[in-house]
């Protein structure tokens, strides 16, 4: 562990000044604020533009442009069913950022919860939270998570809940996949932060603070938690593409988001069935492929920079 | 001994996987007799059901699983029930024992070769970007290790085939049958692992640079480059091989995607396949095989570490 | 030191694991390129195409199909009577018939394996064809336990008497069914479940089974026992398990197989160029893809709707842009290409007529229409993404139509069977292949108690015409009863919507392999398959 510490409080400013300095790091966090921006800005495009340029990029409008390349109308080209690929990418990126996001904090909060208590509390109760850890990196997760949609999507068709709205049914079945694959990885987080956790709760501030009468809740809120932010900012960045990465495979597997709504993995594992001896519809596998591989990329930097920036280690 | 106590935990850790696994798969709707085509009266179902005992209760089941169940028979004798952990309901024709005989050992081939690959192409990338960080070998290099990391397994695959066999000629579309067969599967399946060693290793080998000892080191007046060699490398090491624990676990079970690209009889298929098919036992089987696995390497691993680490003890 | 010995360990290991899974073995004469890993071999189990086209290498009925044709021909039986009211059939094993082993096959052997797979302890999925003979269905059931009342006798060691409940025009077709081959006695009630696995195999087609490595390759090698092995053209056939259609092309294309058997193995964007190639060979199959609809669910319950949803599919548009295939128009759920048959006129596009129904069934315009789910299984690992992409098709289509909403749902393959079953789907995608040329076949799975109906439409007058046109032995007069019966289900009530009648494709190259003929059952005897070397070919530059 780093000697100097903060005694408390937000993430110092030396951090930061360290983040700046990373050019990498800085370079994909604006790609990312960039991308974020074109995301969300471009459904409004959509709504405030002519009809016709918004029939035209509606990604689920089907036409007989099928496989056409890129061009000025259709700046990725179009798929099999004619839709516009550019669209679809973006559309998509609301998906799979959403589920990197979404999944990534899902992750952090169990695991943050669960490493601190286990830390923290120690002892028996310790043993007993990580013994259940254990167990769950034993189990092939994949067994998890095909259980996991292929069970709770039935479940949901039947509940009461969902009968007469089948738009909140496929809200909360996307909703599914977030939380599961966000289940399936908060693992190594717990760890991590049970390490953390175990060295802070032995230093002088949080001693101190417990002489003067600090509660448990108390010295967690103000003193750990605070005090592993580095490490849990950079694990979120770190998570994001591997969850990312999860999704695409899922998709793969057929079992991702319900088309006709499309995500960074239906939209290669699509891409990539183009790829053979004969004939390349090339825009299909380099635009979204290339898109999720700059992401990762960037969110890979980022994560490098804020690491080195608050000198975390022990992953 | 250290050891051999962890063993004996190792025992009731399989306990619980199995009684989980078996749950989870149990829990996903449809059962390993449901057909396209219907049965011709709804008596053969239930006889079919009736004879590999999959009317019983799951706890009964998992009895059975185990050859834990005494039955009473016609004459009034109990009875001992044969175990079920060796029928595939799916392959009826095969013991389990067949299916992982035969498939393992390709995957465990598959798998030791990418493992060869992912520290042949990490560990030399690992320590180029090291030894000169900050200057362009290190920018490349890193960008290269993260670049492996964030392309899907899918989309390496086919790449691989269209460049080096179909468009190149060089070596074999798919299948399994000479060493040149398997050198694609093998870099397709490395290539994630080597980029996720070169950033591990690189890491380790900047906090051993900084260590007090290398500092030490540096003041007998070592050069350098025979310093980081001789001395940091041992250190930085460590972490790498606690991660060839899980790594391995993973290279050797096989992969799905993989070995349906290049059509290898691999047991990576049969993880996700049991899962989907309902094939209960095989998928409770592998999960078994998954975590005997992993604990067995994690000793290997936490043995090779009293060896590499002079510090650490295991008591 | 200890790093040597770690060192020593890893190289011992992978050197034994190399040698362990690489068998250098003699190559095959011919590669077959086949679909999913076979579950069994085991003809009384097995109920998928994929595991057909092996089993009828191993083990022959007393008929088998004529590869160009598909009509049933002499198998082990030489020659049969039939009794003038068309219900007693009598075999004549052929002479000298033996085992793979060198027993004898005898007549018992015949009444051994028919019983077995009609046997309620069997549970074969298929032991519907034995509904057919009589008190077959009460065995079948389990209602009745004594074989001798079963209609199937030996009355000498080469001669079987076969009695059925009515004259049957396709039972000659259906004695060709892999149910209905002969198995080997001894072996299953030896090894139980693993009888395959037994050596030697006794087998009584052309080929024996050399090994079978799942998800490997199963190989056969020729059975110089058979009857007709003179006329077996190749000593070793590979069959290979593959569910990709990329990979399976790209192993073509490389030489490293000869034939690829199954349509969805084409991967499906590159058809418009490969179709037009010579070495792949589209042909009319004996199947039918079609729309499930659940009529217990309102608002499907109401034939108007179930009308105008057919009415307002654009079928042309799924055929040209998405199938690609070739593929006929349905509107009716029997092939045009079935024996004996024409099915009577279904029902085409028509979107204004579309609606017009669906406003006399309540909703003007698509106005109150319940927004309703469409079922269909996911495409696992690069597979075919067929069904989807009708889906969105379809979508659209009932959308602009008709302006109801629907939504895309898409399950696992086990998914959709229990959803199927247990009709718990309001739409579905579903397809039907017939197991033998006769507009029985399809007619037979929407009768009210058949398992393969569901869609929860029973129809007594429907139950009652299939009966009658079974128990016809006219052929004329049962076509009339037939198609009287396929109206009410794809004319005036439709449960089903068909889409389009399949087309399938093989591809092999006709200068190198010979023996291999089409038919609409998609049946391929390997015995006849010949590879012959190519000429030389001239380098041309790819």
């Amino acid at each position: 562990m780093s000697e100097q510490k903060p005694a408390q409080g937000l993430p110092d400013k030396n951090a930061w000044r360290r983040f700046q300095k990373n050019r990498p790091a800085v370079v994909s966090a604006w790609f990312l604020a960039f991308l974020l921006l074109i995301v969300i800005a471009w459904p409004v495009l959509l709504k405030i533009s002519s009809a016709n340029f918004a029939q035209l990029h509606n990604p689920d409008q089907l036409s007989d442009a099928q496989f056409s390349a890129p061009s000025l109308q259709h700046w990725f080209g179009t798929d099999l069913h004619g839709r516009d690929l550019f669209s679809r990418v973006l559309f998509g990126a609301q998906i799979s950022l959403l589920v990197g996001v979404v999944g990534a904090i899902v992750s952090l909060v169990i695991g943050v919860l669960w490493g601190a208590v286990a830390g923290y509390v120690g002892g028996r109760v310790d043993a007993v939270l990580m013994r259940i850890v254990d167990v769950l990196y034993s189990l092939p997760s994949i067994i998890f998570v095909i259980v996991l949609i292929t069970t709770l999507g039935g479940l949901l068709k039947q509940s009461h809940l969902v009968q007469n709205s089948p738009a909140l049914e496929g809200a909360l079945r996307v909703t599914l996949l977030f939380v599961g694959l966000g289940a399936v990885s908060w693992l190594t987080m717990a760890r991590i932060v049970r390490g953390q956790v175990l060295s802070l709760r032995t230093r002088a501030f949080v001693e101190a603070s417990r002489a003067l009468g600090g509660g448990p809740v108390r010295i967690l809120a103000r003193h750990i938690i605070p005090n592993i932010f580095g490490v849990v900012i950079t694990y979120l960045a770190l998570t994001m593409p591997a969850i990312i990465l999860y999704e695409s495979f899922l998709s793969y597997l057929g079992l991702g988001v319900q088309a006709p709504m499309a995500s960074w993995g239906t939209l290669i594992s699509d891409g990539v069935s183009q790829i053979n001896p004969i004939r390349i519809y090339w825009w299909m596998i380099i635009f979204p492929g290339g898109v999720l591989v700059a992401t990762l990329l960037a969110l890979n930097f980022l994560g490098d920079g804020l690491r080195d920036a608050w000198d975390v280690k022990g992953r | 001994m250290y050891f051999a106590r962890r063993l004996t935990f190792a025992i009731p850790l399989l306990l619980v996987i199995s009684a989980l696994a078996f749950a989870l798969v149990h829990l996903a709707p449809g059962g390993p007799f449901d057909r396209e085509r219907a049965p011709a009266s709804p008596e053969i179902e239930r006889n079919l059901k009736a004879a590999y005992h999959l009317d019983e209760p799951v706890w009964k089941q998992y009895l059975r699983f185990f050859g834990l169940v005494w039955q009473k028979g016609a004459t009034g004798h109990w009875h001992h029930e044969p175990a079920s952990f060796n029928i595939s309901y799916k392959y009826r024709s095969h013991r389990v024992s067949d299916i992982i005989g035969q498939a393992l050992p390709v995957s465990m081939t598959l798998g030791a070769l990418a493992f060869g690959f992912a520290m042949g192409v990490g560990l030399p990338l690992g320590f180029i970007t090291a030894a000169r960080r900050g200057s362009w070998p290190d920018y490349a290099g890193s960008f290269l290790a993260i670049l492996a990391v964030c392309v899907p397994g899918f989309v390496v695959g086919p790449l691989l085939i269209l460049v080096f066999s179909v468009k190149l000629h060089w070596l074999p579309v798919a299948l399994w049958e000479s060493p040149a067969h398997m050198i694609l599967p093998a870099i397709a399946l490395g290539l994630f692992f080597s980029g996720k060693i070169a950033r591990l290793f690189r890491e380790g080998m900047l906090t051993a640079a900084q260590s007090e000892f290398i500092a030490a080191a540096r003041a007998k007046g070592l050069g350098e480059n025979l310093l980081l060699l001789k001395h940091a490398v041992r250190i930085a090491i460590l972490p790498v091989v606690s991660f060839s624990g899980p790594m391995l676990a993973d290279l050797l079970t096989g992969s799905f995607v993989i070995e349906n690209i290049f059509q290898i009889p691999g047991i990576g298929v049969f993880f996700i396949n049991s899962a989907l098919n309902s094939d209960y036992t095989v998928a409770v089987d592998l999960a078994l095989l998954y975590a005997i696995l992993l604990v067995v390497l994690n000793l290997i691993v936490d043995f090779s570490y009293t060896r590499l680490d002079p510090r650490v003890k295991y008591e | 030191m200890w790093r040597n010995v770690f060192f020593h360990l890893l190289i011992s290991a992978v050197v034994f694991l190399t040698s362990g899974c690489l068998h250098r073995e003699t190559p095959a004469d011919i590669t077959i390129i086949n679909n999913a890993e076979p579950e069994s071999l085991d003809p009384a189990i097995i109920s998928g195409i994929p595991e057909f086209r092996i089993v009828i290498g191993l083990f022959e009925g007393l008929t088998r199909l004529d590869p160009k044709t598909a009509q049933p021909i002499p198998g082990l039986a030489q020659s049969w009577d039939v009794s003038p009211d068309g219900c007693t059939y009598t075999f004549h094993l052929r002479i000298h018939l033996v085992w793979s082993t060198g027993e004898p096959i005898t007549a018992d052997d015949v009444v051994y394996s028919w019983l077995r797979a009609a046997s309620p302890a069997t549970a074969s999925d298929y032991a519907g064809a034995f509904f057919y003979l009589k008190n077959g269905e009460a065995f079948v059931t389990g209602k009745i336990k004594n074989r001798s009342l079963v209609g199937i006798h030996a009355l000498d060691r080469r001669t079987v008497r076969v009695e059925l409940n009515h004259p049957t025009a396709f039972f000659l077709d259906l004695c060709a069914l892999p149910v209905m081959s002969i198995v080997p006695r001894q072996t299953i009630e030896k090894y139980g479940d693993r009888w395959l696995m037994a050596q030697p195999l006794p087998v009584s087609g052309p080929f024996e089974l050399a090994y079978w490595r799942p998800n490997d390759k199963v190989r056969f090698k020729k059975n110089p026992l058979y009857w007709d092995a003179a006329n077996t053209q190749s000593q070793i056939i590979d069959i290979l398990p593959l569910g990709s259609p990329d990979t399976a092309l790209n192993l073509y294309e490389n030489a490293q197989a000869d034939i690829v058997l199954d349509r969805t193995l084409v991967p499906g964007e590159l058809l418009d160029v490969l179709r037009k190639r010579p070495d792949f060979h589209p042909f009319n199959y004996l199947g039918t893809y079609f729309i499930r609809l659940n009529v217990t669910k309102k608002p499907f319950d109401d034939p108007r709707v179930r009308r105008a949803l057919a009415l307002a599919i654009d079928k042309k548009l799924i055929v040209t842009k998405i199938t690609r295939g070739g593929e006929v128009l349905a509107a009716t759920l029997v092939p045009p290409w079935t024996a004996n048959y024409a099915s009577p006129p279904g029902l085409g596009y028509d979107p204004v007529l579309a609606r017009q129904l669906l406003a006399e069934a309540g909703y003007p315009g698509g106005k109150g229409f319940p927004r309703f789910e469409y079922m269909f299984d996911a495409a696992a690992g690069g597979g075919s993404k067929l069904h989807q992409d009708i889906a969105i098709e379809l979508q659209q289509m009932w959308r602009d139509n008709l302006g109801i909403q629907m939504d895309l749902r898409q399950v696992e393959w086990k998914v959709l069977l229990s959803s199927y079953s247990d009709l718990a789907y309001e739409a579905a995608r579903s397809s039907w292949i017939g197991d033998y040329d006769d507009a029985n076949t399809f007619l037979d799975c929407f009768t009210s108690q058949n398992g393969n109906n569901r869609t929860g439409w029973k129809n007594p007058r429907y139950d009652t015409l299939i009966n009658q046109a079974n128990a016809q032995a006219d052929l004329k007069k049962r076509e009339q009863l037939f198609r009287q019966a396929e109206t009410l289900l794809i004319h005036d009530e439709m449960p089903i919507i068909p889409i389009f009648y399949y087309v399938g494709l093989n591809y092999f190259d006709t200068n190198k392999i010979q023996g291999f003929y089409q038919n609409i059952l998609d049946d391929h005897p390997l015995e006849y398959l010949r590879k012959v070397s190519p000429k030389p070919k001239v380098q041309s530059p790819d």
